[in-house]
């Protein structure tokens, strides 16, 4: 009797094993996922306007991109942040490991701080960028454009530590502009208003917990939310709801890649290659070439890259910086090439716009020193402007400008505003 | 009696690529096939009424575009069609599939290891990198570095410019990619078995090594540099298989003025003061020509075609050494059904693939043991696949062709010569091989094509039934392939020139060394050749 019923129990575990990989194999139906906000984003997406981010079916636009930019700028913007890449790195050494990894003092992160940083490789060169949210002093989330788990976990060998892939297990969601501080409190996210830029602290939601963090991709005052995969309708509905009178508005990445742009923030693999990515290897570039000199710090011991990128800096190895630039006119010179008084190349523009905040044409380029190093005067660029089957030549003058084009006092302000 | 301007000695698809480009240079051409049709080892034979087999070589993906171009194939009725991926069979009942799209792919690899799918980008840009540096040497012709020509000189520059311009990193990571194993190189970016034997089948397809062997990993480039329609990397059927790019490269020459005698088997290369003059056929026929192109293997052309005493003797010597092993066979199957595999869902893209059943490198290495003591793999690596799925002119309504490229299998068992019975085990590995994966397969089995090396030299020529006229192996590729000092298809005899497989840049249905071999004979010629478009790199 008791035979039978562990040989029953044993064939329904084998059943339940072979489901599970039937489950499992059964992705190859399903090219572009949908994150766990995508029913309420389908709801909303009237233009069915989607691109491919990281496999997932993600909203160039949902309904009109000039009135989401707006909603960044003057409202509150609700953008799925779900497909980015994110690893749970855990363990009594995790601090040790990830000063290690990336660039920036991981030890000057205090616990309930999110900090900008990047990791390259052994020869310098940049690997990817991204967010490392210190959620205990043990724990840690490290959010990036590409994936690196092989990468993370070689570095780990010697640490005890321990790096998960979580990108699935997590929902995330950014809500950005001058009425998200209002939203949340609203949303009874009680001490909301204690966060400062770059702080972040749990707060209960529907029977567990969220993670919010007062940081985004604007410019703008804004916070990212991050959920279990199961909390993750509950807290969109609860957002939206509250922010129902503030002009709460879902949008896609047109309108947040213009928003990022006026923050002068880069983007891996539009405004740099990544290094596993690129085929051609003069297309490699070190923190100092993509204008993340500032986070390396080289006092802090060893860190992946630290040699090469010192040897580059102290012989003189550099060979492009990446400089925001401000064209005359107002025609976007996306992708144009940058020259040195009108006739030699010296780079190419990665991303521009006529800035609806700044009033100005914008841009980030890479240039190939000393041009936008030490020689910043003099400096053109050609548009190409397509105008009805014809193209308008332009050569404009472009002035090295610091970065972000922008910048927003209610960004930083505390406690944040009333709007 | 006439002389042909040029004899080319084989109907295979390089004789028939260089015979296409003399002849639109302006030259009188024939080509002698000895078989009753042409296309050497890339033909389709109905040898069952209404099944069409390709059975020899099964897929498309290396042929050049330039020669598509230019010999106007596709106008000539060449059609190929990709497909998506494929698979590995896994003893456990599950697969590993390969799928097209970067993120199913991942997700794939996710199933077996988080670690091993986030990999792959790497993996994937090293091999790029390395493909983008060995590409563009294929459609040139190898430098000889002993030469002091300019040209010679010029090509080593440039091969050394190329080598220069790479980073110290890259120049390391390119010698050690020319030098070692396929398991080894994947060992530096995978953990799981079955995604290392996934990768690995490329670099052990048709050569006489394991996978453990250096010089595999070489391997894997050259099956990594080939485009259906400038779809890079992607496979094909092409459409009435493989025998339909011979047919076109026939109906090109023949539409352009050239002639094809099929079913003369040449017997030797005529040869007067050093110098070519002919061929004379196994019936004693003599037929002259001012220039004589063997497509056949530099073993065949030069120990069997060419009397000795015309040959200096260590160019004799290296031909004799130069390495053409057998190490595969080839069943093909006429199927009354489509086979089920339960492991594969029923509308899975893979049934339209390539369906592997190797799931470690262990087991492969495990079935090169077998090559080496002599005998056929007990437990064989298969290329297996059903092209019917996506071209229904090779079976019935309803009915399969299955082709399956099978590995190992030596040129002699136990030092003798294949038998009747040797040839019977060495299907039943093959057919048990499938069944345990797919049952109720033998049923509907309705004929079997069982080719063994002894076929496939018997009938095709092919020097132990190797499929690339010569391993790919670093020693013997560029400027060493076939015979240092003769890497440029001309040969120590006047006149007679080489445009096989045998000759760089290597096997495969890529025309390459057909398309090459003419440039270089209209150079000796002094003729022009404005109908060769220059070649471009691929990726």
């Amino acid at each position: 009797m008791a035979q039978a019923t562990s040989k029953k129990l044993a064939e329904s575990e084998i059943d339940a094993a072979t489901d599970a990989r039937t489950l499992a194999q059964s992705h190859f139906r399903t090219l572009r996922l949908g994150t766990p906000f995508q029913p309420r984003i389908d709801a909303l997406g009237l233009k069915q306007d989607w691109y491919n981010w990281a496999g997932y079916r993600a909203p160039h636009s949902l309904w009109d991109e000039e009135l989401e930019y707006f909603a960044i700028r003057s409202q509150a913007a609700l953008f799925d942040i779900s497909p980015m890449t994110k690893y749970r790195i855990e363990g009594p050494d995790a601090e040790a490991y990830l000063d290690r990894v990336t660039l920036r003092d991981v030890t000057k992160l205090k616990p309930g701080r999110v900090h900008y940083t990047a990791w390259c490789d052994d020869e310098g060169f940049v690997l990817d960028d991204g967010t490392l949210f210190r959620l205990s002093p043990t724990r840690f989330r490290l959010c990036s454009q590409e994936r690196h788990l092989p990468w993370l976990l070689d570095s780990a060998i010697g640490y005890e530590v321990r790096v998960e892939e979580e990108t699935e297990a997590v929902a995330g969601l950014a809500l950005q502009g001058p009425t998200s501080f209002a939203i949340l409190r609203d949303a009874g996210f009680a001490g909301i208003e204690r966060l400062k830029v770059f702080d972040l602290a749990e707060f209960a939601h529907d029977g567990g917990t969220v993670t919010i963090s007062r940081t985004g991709f604007t410019g703008d005052l804004g916070y990212e939310l991050f959920v279990t995969t199961d909390k993750a309708l509950s807290l969109w509905d609860r957002l939206m709801a509250a922010g129902e009178l503030r002009g709460t508005r879902a949008i896609g990445y047109t309108a947040l890649n213009r928003a990022r742009l006026e923050a002068g923030l880069i983007v891996a693999n539009a405004d740099f290659t990544t290094s596993e990515h690129a085929i051609r290897t003069d297309r490699l570039r070190m923190p100092d070439e993509i204008g993340l000199g500032f986070m390396i710090d080289p006092d802090k011991g060893h860190f992946n890259g630290r040699r090469a990128i010192l040897e580059a800096r102290s012989k003189k190895k550099l060979r492009h910086v990446l400089v925001g630039l401000e064209i005359e006119g107002n025609i976007p010179a996306e992708h144009a090439i940058v020259y040195y008084r009108k006739s030699q190349e010296v780079g190419l523009v990665s991303a521009a716009m006529w800035s609806p905040m700044a009033k100005r044409n914008i841009a980030l380029a890479s240039l190939q020193r000393p041009y936008g190093d030490t020689i910043v005067d003099d400096l053109w660029v050609e548009i190409y402007a397509m105008r009805e089957l014809q193209y308008q030549k332009l050569m404009k003058k472009a002035k090295v400008v610091p970065r972000p084009f922008i910048k927003l006092d209610r960004r930083t302000a505390n406690p944040p505003a009333d709007f | 009696m006439k002389a042909w301007d040029a004899i080319v000695i084989g109907g295979g698809h390089n004789g028939l690529v260089n015979a296409c480009y003399l002849q639109r240079a302006g030259l009188d051409v024939l080509v002698v096939e000895k078989n009753d049709w042409v296309g050497g080892a890339a033909t389709s034979r109905e040898l069952t009424p209404g099944f069409l087999y390709s059975n020899c070589s099964y897929v498309c993906s290396l042929f050049r575009p330039e020669i598509m171009r230019d010999l106007e194939l596709p106008r000539f009725g060449l059609q190929v069609i990709s497909y998506e991926g494929g698979a590995v069979f896994t003893r456990d009942g599950d697969y590993l599939a390969n799928y097209r799209d970067h993120d199913a792919h991942r997700r794939e690899f996710t199933r077996f290891s988080k670690r091993d799918a986030e990999a792959y980008d790497r993996y994937s840009r090293d091999v790029t990198r390395q493909c983008r540096f060995i590409q563009p040497l294929l459609m040139r012709t190898a430098p000889d570095p002993t030469s002091f020509k300019p040209r010679d000189l010029g090509e080593l520059l440039y091969l050394g410019k190329k080598f220069a311009g790479l980073s110290a990193e890259e120049m390391a990571l390119t010698l050690r990619f020319w030098t070692m194993s396929i398991a080894d190189f994947l060992d530096e970016y995978f953990e799981t078995d079955v995604i290392k034997a996934n990768f690995a089948l490329s670099g052990i397809i048709g050569t006489a090594l394991g996978p453990m062997s250096p010089g595999t990993a070489y391997v894997l480039l050259h099956h990594y540099m080939g485009e259906v329609d400038g779809s890079v990397g992607a496979w094909g059927y092409a459409r009435g298989g493989m025998g339909a790019v011979t047919k076109a490269l026939a109906a090109s020459f023949k539409a352009s003025g050239g002639t094809i005698r099929t079913g003369a088997e040449v017997d030797h290369v005529l040869i007067r003061n050093g110098k070519a003059k002919g061929v004379v056929l196994a019936g004693g026929e003599e037929i002259y020509g001012k220039l004589v192109i063997s497509n056949a293997d530099v073993k065949r052309t030069f120990l069997k075609l060419v009397d000795e005493k015309e040959l200096p003797d260590i160019f004799l010597r290296r031909v004799r050494n130069f390495k053409i092993r057998g190490s595969s066979g080839k069943v093909n199957i006429a199927l009354d059904s489509l086979p089920e595999f339960p492991a594969l869902p029923k509308d899975s893209p893979v049934y339209r693939a390539d369906m592997h059943f190797t799931d470690s490198i262990e087991r492969m290495e495990r079935a090169y043991d077998d090559w080496k003591a002599g005998r056929w793999s007990a437990d064989p690596f298969l290329d297996m696949m059903i092209p019917t799925t996506l071209d229904p002119t090779m079976a019935p309504p309803g009915k399969h062709f299955m082709s399956c490229f099978v590995q190992y299998a030596p040129p002699k068992i136990d030092g003798r010569d294949w038998t009747d019975t040797d040839r019977g085990g060495f299907a039943e590995s093959v057919i048990s091989q499938i069944a345990q994966y797919s049952p109720g397969f033998r049923n509907r089995i309705v004929h079997m094509e069982v080719r063994t090396p002894r076929e496939i030299e018997a009938e095709v020529g092919l020097t132990e039934g190797n499929i690339f006229q010569g391993e790919l192996t670093f020693d013997q590729l560029l400027f060493n392939r076939p015979v240092p000092g003769y890497a440029q298809y001309r040969s120590p005899v006047g006149g007679l020139y080489m445009c096989g497989s045998s000759t760089h840049p290597g096997g495969g249905v890529m025309g390459a060394p057909g398309r090459n071999a003419a440039a270089e004979i209209l150079r000796d010629l002094a003729k022009p050749t404005l109908h060769m478009s220059p070649a471009h790199d691929v990726i």
